[in-house]
């Protein structure tokens, strides 16, 4: 055992412990529990009923009461572990509460209507999932419209994305045109024009262009963006020109060239693209509010914070919705996490 | 090469899916060869460009431009031309105060409201959020095991939608919530932090703060690693003390990287909507009302929508936001001359 502690707090080289070891194990471990901790809270809080929900304080994992339907009772009773007054303990079912007196009877002889002090009773508990915070959600809501909306959005957006800014990163990266240099600036110039500096207007566009209330109002504004030439442009430059000029040598056609040689060379940085792609359009939130005002419209982002602004908010499904939202995102934390941060790191740009 | 693997015939099941936009890219070829012949390499050039130029023309540079005239405009009507031009009414109506200092001296009390909290978050969210990441980017440089572990721990937060971190921690800060619960076990009373005009202040700073600090963790993380090897070396021969290492090696050759990362998230933390949209709405009050919201409700979501005043104060935004864009293009240009030397 002692050997054991030895190893895992043992230095390399042998050196003793210094005050910033203590910072860096403090600062990592706490760490991992608040970037970690609301979101694990979230995923086990979605298992629990609404009940159970409500309780305080709150338990970890999702324990509910027992019931038990007892003859002449319309509803299941909650089921109790009690103390009787000569010291013997039995299961019994609560009819009703008045003040610190509980009114119960037995579940297997319902006659006779046994008082006992509250103090004397404790409730029986045992673990249970609530599933339905997750079926119901996507039978009595728009709840698949919502995902299927979100997917769509997500999907078509990456798609166009990859085209469009992989076609003008190859022009700007492979020809030598007037007003190159314009095009440059002025891509690098929309990075000083955020969504919230223009909104107004674009909602204007937009609708004189019929796509207000539909999706692809959603799709088309956030398609060309700046980053997405950036990276691309960046990593075709470092393809040798070469290659170009000895397909041309082949009569290969500027198109050919662009999709058979520059695309498939380009292809690591197409990924890192794919995956902010993704990320971003399934995160999008201000703009979809804006441009989708029928229900069956929304994304998921925006039904979301829509069901979770009501008076009465449905907390068991909100939660449940949430970590349905999460999904894709954590897996691609999961297993894309290395290229998004080397292309962070890589570039600067989110 | 799929086909040579044993026990497998035929093509794959991608190759199969690759057909129809192979059969697609084919048929584009066509019309382009003759683009080609006819307008030559410039045509081409054109050919590719368009698509990402044309979106980039009609849904960010169009709106931009007619944002000014927008802020000229007055009434409720939507499309320009059925609005009535009022000069410059708007930006008198977003400055006409009594008292500059108190924002219920104004016509567009909101405004200034928003503007104040904006200013008061801005402060406080982009010193902590620079202070949290860069002891964190400090820690993660340290010789660590499992490093890229740690660095994914705290990179976590950035992926989840803005929306999704409201709700995580609208129910942390619930009245039956975690952070209660904590507190009531250590014999502290709870309380409604959400329903608090400070708390919910301290709320959306501290949650923007939780939901992106990782990916400025990471940009500090590259400049540090930049950072030569053998001035630590040399350094540690010496026996300089830790301290004196940070403020005479580290500080100094992080500085440039640093100046870019306080731009980048000043430019991110005027903007600040989502998280907090959700997490409070905006309230108790106008405690939480930023700028971004400010705009959103009074040119979409308010009964008596003014798309004219929230033009102008998305202008007003948008002036900011050139200035600090440039100030950062400004400090990113030596740096970047200095990669392309090495």
């Amino acid at each position: 055992m002692s050997r054991a502690v030895e190893f895992l707090f043992r230095r390399k080289g042998g050196k003793g412990w210094h005050w910033t070891d203590i910072v860096t194990w403090v600062w990592l471990v706490g760490g991992l529990f608040i970037m970690f901790g609301p979101a694990v809270w979230l995923v086990g809080s979605s298992f629990k009923s609404p009940a159970a929900l409500a309780e305080f304080p709150p338990t970890i994992l999702p324990y509910v009461t027992q019931k038990a339907t007892v003859e002449a009772y319309d509803k299941p009773l909650d089921l109790y572990e009690v103390t009787l007054e000569d010291g013997s303990k039995a299961t019994l079912a609560e009819v009703r509460r008045i003040g610190v007196v509980s009114q119960m009877v037995d579940p297997v002889k319902p006659g006779e209507i046994v008082k006992v002090n509250i103090a004397n009773r404790t409730p029986v508990r045992q673990m249970s999932f609530a599933a339905e915070n997750y079926t119901e959600p996507f039978t009595h809501f728009d709840f698949v419209r919502y995902l299927w909306n979100s997917v769509f959005v997500t999907v078509t957006a990456t798609l166009i994305t990859l085209v469009v800014n992989s076609m003008a990163a190859f022009a700007l990266s492979k020809y030598e045109f007037r007003g190159r240099t314009f095009a440059m600036l002025l891509i690098l110039a929309t990075l000083m024009v955020p969504l919230s500096v223009i909104m107004v207007p674009l909602y204007s566009i937009v609708s004189v262009l019929g796509l207000f209330n539909n999706l692809w109002g959603v799709i088309l504004p956030t398609v060309a963006t700046p980053t997405g030439v950036f990276i691309l442009r960046q990593y075709m430059l470092t393809i040798p020109d070469e290659l170009i000029d000895a397909a041309r040598m082949d009569k290969a056609s500027e198109w050919q060239i662009y999709w058979r040689i520059i695309l498939p060379l380009t292809a690591p940085a197409l990924a890192v693209l794919a995956i902010f792609s993704v990320v971003w359009r399934w995160n999008d939130f201000l703009w979809p509010l804006i441009v989708l005002s029928r229900k069956e419209l929304y994304t998921l982002q925006v039904g979301l914070s829509i069901y979770s602004g009501e008076l009465n908010v449905q907390w068991h499904f909100i939660l449940a919705m949430t970590v349905v939202t999460m999904i894709p995102v954590v897996l691609v934390f999961l297993f894309l996490q290395r290229f998004i941060t080397t292309g962070i790191a890589g570039t600067g740009l989110k | 090469m799929t086909a040579d693997v044993p026990g497998r015939t035929g093509l794959s099941l991608s190759e199969l899916a690759m057909v129809p936009v192979r059969l697609a890219m084919s048929f584009i070829d066509a019309p382009l060869r003759w683009v080609q012949k006819t307008f030559g390499l410039g045509g081409m050039a054109t050919f590719f460009l368009l698509p990402n130029m044309l979106i980039f023309g009609i849904f960010v540079l169009l709106p931009f431009f007619i944002n000014f005239a927008y802020s000229m405009t007055g009434g409720t009507a939507l499309f320009l031309p059925d609005r009535s031009f009022v000069g410059t009414d708007q930006y008198a109506r977003l400055f006409d105060c009594a008292n500059y200092l108190d924002p219920n001296s104004c016509v567009e009390d909101t405004f200034w409201t928003a503007v104040g909290n904006t200013g008061w978050f801005v402060v406080l969210q982009v010193t902590l959020m620079i202070g949290f990441s860069l002891v964190t980017a400090l820690i993660l440089n340290r010789d660590l095991r499992a490093r890229s572990f740690w660095r994914a721990v705290f990179f976590f937060p950035v992926l989840l939608s803005p929306v999704v971190v409201g709700l995580i921690w609208k129910w942390i800060l619930q009245r039956q919530g975690l952070l209660n619960f904590g507190l009531f076990s250590f014999g502290f009373e709870p309380h409604v932090w959400l329903n608090d005009r400070t708390w919910s202040f301290a709320a959306t700073v501290g949650v923007s703060i939780w939901a992106h600090m990782g990916f400025y963790t990471l940009i500090i993380l590259a400049g540090l690693q930049a950072i030569p090897k053998d001035l630590y070396e040399a350094a540690e021969m010496d026996g300089t003390r830790t301290s004196r290492v940070f403020l005479r090696i580290t500080l100094p050759l992080l500085m440039p990287n640093l100046l870019v990362v306080i731009v980048l998230v000043l430019i991110r933390a005027v903007q600040i909507f989502d998280e907090v949209y959700v997490l409070t709405g905006g309230g108790p009050g106008t405690s939480t009302l930023y700028l971004t919201q400010y705009i959103y409700e009074t040119g979409f979501a308010t009964q008596l929508r003014n798309p004219g005043l929230a033009a102008a104060a998305s202008i007003l935004m948008g002036v900011v936001l050139v200035v600090l864009t440039l100030l950062q293009l400004g400090l990113s240009r030596p740096s970047e001359k200095k990669g392309s030397r090495k």
